[in-house]
């Protein structure tokens, strides 16, 4: 009797659960659903794989390339780099002249409006740029105003700015604004295709939160709505005047947790371009996409730089134990069996996507980029061993696949030296933390450096590296004669620029504060769903010329 | 409100009349049941004695003497040198003299499973002990005593249940320079001691409500005599077949450790490390072989040692003999 | 009970605090963000210096913890550096991992008690045997490896599923994940439960019940099993954690910017707030889990009770 009454207690925890993930399913139910082929909304829109950008998107904050992916849609500046050639050529600029390398005049073409209607002007570039500058608006690419007359003045290293616009820019009727720099630099307007550079409507400056939410730009897209950790759905821009107009109907930036979890919705076909394959995908990717795979260089070059604050890495004996460390690399072996041939062993200090013209010189590093154990084992023994003996390659392995390279350069250097232990990997948790360490001087032995160009120019290669207490000289590397001809590159003509740009790479080179590993590939996966998938020179997929069936 | 739901009333009160008798009974060793007939050995000796005499035992601890060995002289069964690696030969399959074929580095897989058990059983073995000990010891206090004892030690798990182990990993094992495997036994222990520990408390909680404990605590027994004749083989179980299983998760976490960045730094070789290295990336796509016998070893271990947990546990329950 | 009852809700206050502060100075010792922000490129001096200022990162740690205390009573949880609001992330992070970890302590319950009652009632049989090396499988495995293959073969090779799950995160995709979330918990059930059982099976009250005629089922159901379940129930209260926290890889795998993903990109990007946020409201679920499950002691086994 008793037992009829109490029911069995644990049916009814049963059924408490059941009905907990009943109602669960119904609270979220109702979502999305329209999956495969892309209904309704999506058809003729390509889904694109994306990650949040870190900081918020604006021109001159964003540093990455999931933030430029949308800038690179949402804006146009004075200058487009051509996705094949990577040639800088006029976009808003109607001309840039000088007669002097640094008095420059910007007159701009006529009809060119933002996606809200309102037309873009000289003041347009002059207040996207003073705002860019300013210290107090903490955008983190401000340093590429540097080179404006005034910079100092709205962006002081230390206290309040002096000014508040930069003095440099002036501007002369509604189309035309010069240009005053604090220096001679012949290739300047070649850099102008970066996206700090761009225009910004009045919306950003009087509904600054409201233009985060929904930013409003002159690039062939508009931003119809983001939804931050989801997705950033953009359209045609209906008033774009360029003319490189879009072959769909539009893109959504699609947001993913993982580049596996991008590379397997592409396998199902619930989404179009994933532009970051996984690397243990890669020997993959070609049969699993039925060829839908894109691999072609990019403005990627991959380093390992030396301390050179550090005395164990000064002077001509540490220079032989440099070379010998690079020849002790087997290049070809790890693009090969890591990489599957995504990466190429590096022969310069630039990036095959310059082109000859741009300053690449395939072979500039000679024999101390060739693997050569013999000659590698002799030249370390001439400069006195390994400083210690032993020696740590240093990386960041929170992001990439760094960890796998590492072991084999470093396992390619023991095999090369015959000693099991000479190099180990030395994995930091978190970029931030390696970050701090580089910049604070900490590194002992090699450590990761890689860039990514911001411009195709070989200016941008080899400057921010290696003049003295640039930006990126993580290796404090300084050297009077280079600092020389760089200063005479930046003010000679442009041609005469890059032989000179070369010569200054080839004395880094025999001075060797960083060895050249490989130039990385941009890679890209498509479903059938899209054609006309490429990627620009710097491995972002071209998406004004993709079309969707 | 304030009574808990309705079903635990009177039916429960059934059911303690019930276990009643059980409870007192299942206390000591009977005498005639096992046809030992030698009067009343102690719990402890007496389980000694079924454990010798199990099987189950007995293959365990070959299996752990076996492992062991290896750990402290890997060289016993695998002469080659584990760092001696050879990009060339990156992925191929088994082929003679390489049984279980090379990993992505080129490294022969064998030699790295041999040479990884030292780490691991280190850090598995160790880990478990010291958090078996550690949360036992506060969740049997936190159990036994109650009141403030309990409010303390549990809130005390709560937050140390809230802190991510990346963020944990991050914090105290980046500022140990040098890591080595104590380091990290030593994480794993202050980051996994809550979990026996509320186990360990709940098992107490519900063994000082028998009733040979209330006699025993009328008897007048001291705290530490019940804690430990009485309480605590009854309340061993739990902690015993949770540790067994952590034991095969704390290989892993010593593999997430130093994948993280944050654990031991190469060129130490262990099971975990190689299994996250065959994971990452999907390696284990297009060479199973670097993903199997690394995880293989590691199964094998845990089995032993559940083996060994449930024979133990079966020799300290009285009512099984 | 009901005074027990105010008692443990009363003891979060405190809780509260020592956790935000603990954990506030762990993200603080961690290090610099400010420095990633730049990229590859030594931070410009200035402009860092107006991030830190702006994070108020430039001010002593005990400051810092006290305007951000200060901002929490009024709501304010902070900024992600993206400029979301920490609020907002909870809002769509916490129903999100809810949910998966709801699935998964049904998976757990339901299926690791059945397999747990079945090999508990037949230990040594083939049915034992085939759970237990199933378990050993789980243990070793990865979940990225059993995440990745069962994605891969249901979501692509056989098509039955969306691999990657929709921001909205309905139950129905996230059934997939709550599976191969509970796996490694399901092996501590079913063994809990196994041991469990086993050791229950002879005891006095079991027989008796037999011999007083009881259905066999209901023996099972009603006095062993409930029996039976404590330290069952202490795991699942011990698991939350591990559900909600602990689920970055299935999160990352599966594509779902639940709670797990949210902490591990907040700690990596060293970004306090949304740290601090999450952990202070997990270790609220925490001890109201514990809480209930204390209350279920006293439901499982009678004689507790709570003053």
């Amino acid at each position: 009797m008793r037992g009829a009454t109490r029911v069995t207690w644990t049916g009814r925890a049963l059924a408490v659960a059941v009905t907990v993930a009943l109602t669960a399913t119904a609270c979220g139910g109702g979502g999305s659903g329209g999956g495969g082929g892309g209904g309704g909304s999506e058809a003729g829109v390509v889904r694109a794989f994306w990650t949040d950008p870190q900081r918020p998107v604006e021109p001159a904050n964003t540093n990455e390339v999931q933030g430029g992916k949308v800038l690179d849609m949402a804006f146009r500046g004075l200058k487009k780099y051509d996705p094949a050639t990577g040639k800088a050529e006029n976009a808003v600029a109607e001309s840039i002249t000088t007669s002097d390398q640094r008095n420059f005049t910007i007159k701009l073409k006529k009809g060119w409006k933002f996606s809200d209607g309102t037309a873009v002007t000289a003041k347009s570039f002059v207040d996207a740029w003073n705002y860019g500058a300013l210290v107090t608006n903490k955008q983190v690419n401000s340093y590429f105003f540097e080179y404006i007359d005034g910079y100092d003045d709205v962006h002081p290293d230390k206290g309040e700015p002096k000014a508040k616009k930069l003095s440099g820019l002036k501007v002369k009727d509604s189309h035309t604004f010069t240009v005053k720099l604090n220096q001679k630099f012949s290739l300047w307007p070649e850099t102008l295709g970066y996206v700090a550079y761009s225009p910004l409507p009045k919306k950003f400056f009087s509904d600054h939160d409201g233009w985060l939410k929904k930013p409003v730009g002159n690039g062939p897209y508009q931003v119809d709505s983001y939804t931050k950790g989801q997705v950033m759905k953009l359209s045609r821009n209906k008033h774009y005047a360029g003319q490189d107009k879009p072959r769909n109907k539009g893109v959504h930036l699609k947001v993913y947790t993982d580049q596996n979890t991008g590379y397997t919705d592409l396998q199902a076909g619930n989404l179009d371009v994933v532009d970051e394959l996984p690397a243990g995908q890669l020997k993959n990717a070609k049969k699993d996409l039925n060829g839908r795979y894109i691999n072609q260089p990019a403005g990627i070059l991959q380093t390992v730089s030396f301390p050179m604050y550090d005395k164990n890495w000064q002077g001509r004996k540490a220079n032989l134990v440099r070379r010998g460390l690079s020849m002790a690399i087997d290049r070809k072996e790890v693009t090969e069996k890591i990489y599957h041939g995504t990466r190429e062993p590096a022969t310069d200090l630039t990036s095959p996507v310059l082109k000859s013209a741009g300053g690449y010189k395939a072979g500039l590093c000679g024999e101390t980029c060739e693997f050569n154990p013999k000659r590698a084992k002799q030249l370390v023994k001439q400069g006195g061993g390994i400083p210690g003996g032993r020696i740590k390659l240093t990386s960041n392995v929170d992001t990439g696949s760094h960890r796998q390279w590492m072991e084999a350069v470093c396992n390619s250097i023991n095999h090369t030296l015959g000693k099991n232990n000479a190099c180990t990997v030395d994995p930091v948790p978190t970029f931030s933390e390696f970050r701090s360490n580089v910049s604070a001087k900490k590194m002992k032995g090699m450590f990761r450096t890689g860039w990514q160009m911001d411009y195709p120019l070989i200016q941008n290669f080899i400057q921010p590296i290696f003049y003295k207490d640039a930006s990126s000289n993580d290796s404090h590397f300084a050297d009077a004669e280079v600092d020389k001809l760089i200063d005479k590159a930046n003010s000679s003509d442009e041609a005469a620029a890059v032989t000179t740009f070369q010569q200054a790479e080839e004395l880094i080179l025999e001075k060797l504060p960083a060895i050249p590993l490989w130039y990385q590939n941009g890679n890209a996966g498509y479903s059938d769903r899209v054609s006309g998938v490429r990627l620009n020179p710097f491995s972002v997929p071209v998406f004004t010329d993709i079309k969707v069936k | 409100m304030t009574e808990p739901p309705a079903i635990g009333g009177p039916g429960g009160a059934m059911e303690l009349a019930e276990s009643e008798g059980g409870g007192l009974e299942g206390k000591g060793p009977r005498p005639g049941r096992k046809g030992s007939g030698k009067r009343a050995r102690s719990l402890w000796s007496d389980a000694w004695h079924d454990l010798s005499r199990n099987p189950v035992f007995l293959i365990a601890g070959l299996l752990i003497l076996f492992l062991v060995l290896i750990s402290l002289w890997p060289g016993l069964i695998a002469g080659r040198d584990p760092l001696s690696c050879n990009l060339g030969r990156s992925l191929s399959p088994s082929s003679t003299g390489h049984w279980f074929g090379f990993d992505t580095q080129g490294c022969d897989v064998y030699t790295r499973v041999v040479h990884g058990a030292r780490t691991s059983v280190t850090v598995g073995v160790c880990s478990t002990v010291g958090v078996a000990v550690l949360g036992s010891l506060l969740g049997g206090l936190a159990g036994f005593f109650g009141g403030t004892w309990d409010a303390l030690i549990s809130r005390l798990t709560d937050i140390f249940f809230g802190i991510p182990i990346v963020l944990g990993g991050l914090v105290f094992l980046s500022m140990t320079g040098s890591r080595s495997v104590w380091t990290v036994v030593s994480f794993i222990v202050l980051l996994g001691w809550p979990q026996v520990a509320r186990i360990a408390r709940g098992a107490v909680i519900t063994a000082k409500q028998n009733d040979y404990v209330q006699a025993a605590r009328a008897l007048g027994a001291s705290n530490t005599r019940m804690m430990v004749r009485h309480i605590m083989p009854n309340a061993v179980a739990p902690v015993i077949v949770t540790s067994t299983i952590a034991l095969g998760t704390y290989i892993a976490l010593e593999a997430t450790l130093s994948y993280l960045g944050v654990g031991l730094q190469p060129p130490t070789i262990s099971w975990g490390a190689d299994i996250s290295a065959a994971s990452e990336g999907m390696q284990f796509r297009n060479a199973p072989h670097i993903l199997l016998y690394p995880a293989a070893a590691l199964s094998i271990t845990v089995l032993a040692f559940i083996m060994l947990g449930d024979a133990v546990r079966d020799a300290l329950d009285p009512k099984l003999r | 009970m009901g005074r027990y009852v105010v008692r443990r809700l009363l003891q979060m206050i405190p809780v509260f605090i020592g956790t935000t502060f603990l954990i506030f100075v762990m993200v603080y010792a961690v290090g610099d963000p400010v420095n990633a922000m730049f990229g590859d490129r030594a931070p410009d001096p200035a402009t860092a210096a107006q991030l830190r200022s702006e994070f108020n990162l430039d001010k002593p740690i005990w400051q810092q913890y006290l305007l951000y205390m200060g901002k929490i009573f009024t709501g304010d949880f902070g900024n992600a550096f993206n400029g979301q609001p920490v609020t907002e992330l909870m809002a769509t992070a916490f129903p999100i991992t809810i949910r998966l970890a709801i699935l998964a302590i049904v998976f757990e319950i339901v299926i690791g008690i059945i397999l747990g009652v079945l090999t508990g009632l037949r230990r040594g049989r083939p049915i034992d045997t085939t759970v237990l090396m199933l378990t050993l499988v789980v243990i070793s495995v990865p979940t990225f490896v059993t995440g990745t293959l069962a994605q891969y073969l249901l979501g692509v090779k056989w098509g039955w599923i969306r691999p990657a799950v929709s921001p909205e995160a309905p139950a129905g995709e996230l059934l997939l994940p709550a599976l191969v979330l509970a796996l490694v918990s399901l092996a501590y059930v079913t063994r809990l439960t196994r041991t469990s059982i086993a050791e229950n099976a002879r005891a006095d009250y079991v027989r008796t019940a037999i011999a007083k005629g009881l259905p066999r089922r209901r023996v099972t159901l009603r006095h062993l099993l409930r029996n039976s379940l404590i330290p069952v129930v202490t795991f699942l209260g011990t698991d939350v954690g591990n559900l909600m926290a602990g689920a970055l890889v299935t999160e990352r795998i599966f594509n779902i910017q639940g709670v797990g993903f949210q902490l591990w990109q907040g700690v990596v990007r060293q970004n306090s707030p949304t740290v601090v946020g999450f952990v202070t409201i997990l270790v609220i679920v925490f001890l109201l889990a514990n809480l209930l499950v204390d209350l279920l002691y006293a439901v499982l086994d009678p004689r507790i009770r709570y003053a």
